[in-house]
């Protein structure tokens, strides 16, 4: 098990592991408290057309993914700062972009096998260019973040207060948009398009169901992340089955874990408040 | 041009691509009203496990896909209430059930090709029972959703006054994403798992923008989702280039144009209606307090 470990190949999977784990945990908590988990989705699926496009013209699918997910989230961020209706225009959006990857997969004479690596992860295949550009880009991102923590924080939980106070909520929401394409395009090394959402989302999913503080949420988040993703690379050296199939699936137990505490701690007539990004139209008479 | 058409598979294609066409955009009519888009991406996500089940026991994709799609729309169904956290409990079952089909795909030998038609469809592989198939499932699904009618609609536009009715919204819901799991699992055959929301959700959420009354929007929507798929056909025939493509690119390149210029449309009703949604409380839980 351990001499594993001196392998140039295990150690990039566990460092660029690591990386996106933090990074997706953090951005993930964001995620969630503004309901984007849609996006999220949207976007490590449109990372798809990215990859598939850059196979085309023979460069780095990373920077294919970079490319694609940053384009894709300054122009959801573009259509308004409001969430209610967003899923329709996010699933549109989704669905054009991955009928492009489509048409960039059939011109791709290498095909099927290729894909099926960007759909569900080749941790295993990542370069150490790959971790050194995972690097920057993490640095980057969560340089950013921590400058926009409190006004992204405030104009998350109360964005009509926010304008009030004069926070820019719109550049704030294209900005982090932006933050969350990057991420999103890293969580795919890992996992893959299919399963980002497992690194995105689940992790502070599950924080959230433990507590309601911040700077709490955030931090266990990262361990969750970071116990799944160290625990899914151990597990698939030691077994026959797929690193992203394991990663899953820790994600998931420790999800219903936390569902099952949180029934603990909340009354049964608790009730959230409704999802923002639901499209109501007037009702009929 | 017409010589394609005498092509068996070709017939095959557009017999079943217009069946799925119809009902999946009268079913996104729906969908759309009621918010369940992330759902019904998601649902179509799930029958990815189904499907690479079925292919790794031997039997015909469409009865795994069938299996899990409808275990899973109870499964959602049974979550409850629209919580905020819904949509997440959603996506976890859905990561949940790719990865399962991700494990089903590696323990099958050759495995790439098999996950490549399920995610992306094949429509030209359609046999004549395959066709016979979908409409009898179509004729069903169309048949369900006339008998559940009116209070289908009643609870999707208020579902607290349906309730407050003895309309029995919980159930509704149910029986509604049941259908919308039988719908899906047909619709992959098709345009396969990633792109059934462009049949599902594209003509439906434009149609939505451009007529006012259900009826209309439900024609419409229709009407859109023929178009796309028989025009998508035709291209593909015609070019070496996918059909799903062609599908989500024509969904898409009406989509847009209608979003940006047309304001959504409801059936006409007086403002108060929606101040208990834009509260951001649920009525129930001031009821609660």
């Amino acid at each position: 098990m351990l001499n594993l470990l001196g392998h140039g190949f295990v150690q990039n999977a566990f460092l660029a592991g690591t990386l996106v784990a933090i990074l997706s945990a953090l951005v993930g908590y964001f995620v969630v408290l503004r309901a984007q988990s849609f996006a999220g989705e949207a976007l490590s699926h449109i990372g798809f057309t990215g990859a598939m496009g850059s196979a085309l013209v023979g460069a780095s699918s990373l920077l294919g993914m970079l490319l694609f997910t940053l384009l894709a989230a300054v122009g959801m961020g573009a259509l308004g700062k409001r969430l209610r209706g967003r899923d329709v225009e996010v699933g549109m959006l989704l669905a054009f972009v991955l009928g492009l990857g489509v048409l960039f997969l059939s011109l791709y004479t290498g095909s099927a096998t290729a894909a099926v690596g960007v759909l569900f992860g080749s941790i295993l295949s990542v370069t150490t260019s790959d971790v050194i550009v995972t690097l920057g880009c993490s640095l980057a991102t969560i340089t950013m973040l921590g400058f926009l923590f409190r006004p992204l924080l405030f104009a998350s939980v109360d964005p009509e207060v926010a304008e009030a106070r004069g926070v820019p909520v719109q550049r704030i929401s294209i900005l982090f948009l932006v933050v969350l394409a990057v991420s999103a395009s890293e969580a795919i090394q890992v996992v893959g398009v299919l399963l980002a959402f497992a690194l995105l989302v689940v992790p502070s999913a599950s924080a959230g169901n433990l507590t309601h503080r911040p700077g709490l949420a955030v931090s266990l988040g990262v361990m969750i992340s970071l116990a799944s993703t160290w625990g899914g690379l151990i597990l698939a050296f030691v077994g026959h089955w797929p690193v992203s199939f394991y990663i899953v699936s820790l994600t998931s137990m420790f999800y219903f874990g936390s569902l099952g505490l949180r029934a603990l701690r909340f009354p049964r007539r608790y009730l959230e408040p409704q999802h923002p990004s639901r499209e109501i139209l007037p009702p009929a008479r | 041009m017409l010589t394609i058409l005498g092509y068996a598979f070709i017939q095959n294609a557009f017999l079943a691509g217009s069946i799925v066409a119809v009902a999946a955009a009268i079913l996104g009519y729906f969908l759309v009203v009621r918010g369940l888009t992330f759902a019904s991406h998601a649902l179509s996500s799930i029958g990815f496990a189904g499907a690479a089940g079925a292919v790794l026991l031997g039997v015909p994709p469409v009865y795994g896909l069938l299996a899990f799609t409808v275990a899973a729309s109870l499964a959602i169904s049974a979550l409850g209430r629209e919580i905020r956290e819904q949509d997440i409990a959603i996506g976890v079952i859905m990561t949940f059930a790719l990865g399962l089909g991700l494990l089903f795909l590696s323990l099958y030998p050759g495995y790439a090709e098999q996950a490549y038609s399920i995610l992306f469809g094949s429509i030209v592989g359609i046999s004549r029972r395959d066709v016979l198939v979908s409409a009898c499932l179509c004729l069903g699904i169309l048949a369900a959703l006339a008998a559940l009618g009116r209070p289908l609609f009643f609870s999707s536009f208020d579902p607290e006054l349906a309730e407050a009715r003895g309309v029995p919204v919980r159930l509704l819901a149910a029986v509604f994403l049941v259908i919308v799991a039988v719908t899906v699992s047909i619709a992959i055959q098709i345009v396969g798992i990633l792109l059934v929301f462009a049949l599902l959700v594209g003509p439906a959420a434009t149609a939505v923008r451009l007529v006012r009354s259900p009826g209309r929007a439900i024609a419409l929507a229709a009407l859109l989702g023929l178009i796309y798929t028989w025009l998508g056909i035709l291209l593909a025939s015609l070019t070496p280039w996918p059909v799903s493509f062609f599908i989500a690119s024509l969904s898409y390149g009406v989509y847009l144009p209608v979003r940006l210029i047309a304001r959504p449309v409801g059936p006409r009703r007086a403002r108060p209606a929606n101040t208990a949604s834009s509260l951001r409380l649920p009525p129930d839980e001031l009821s609660h307090a």
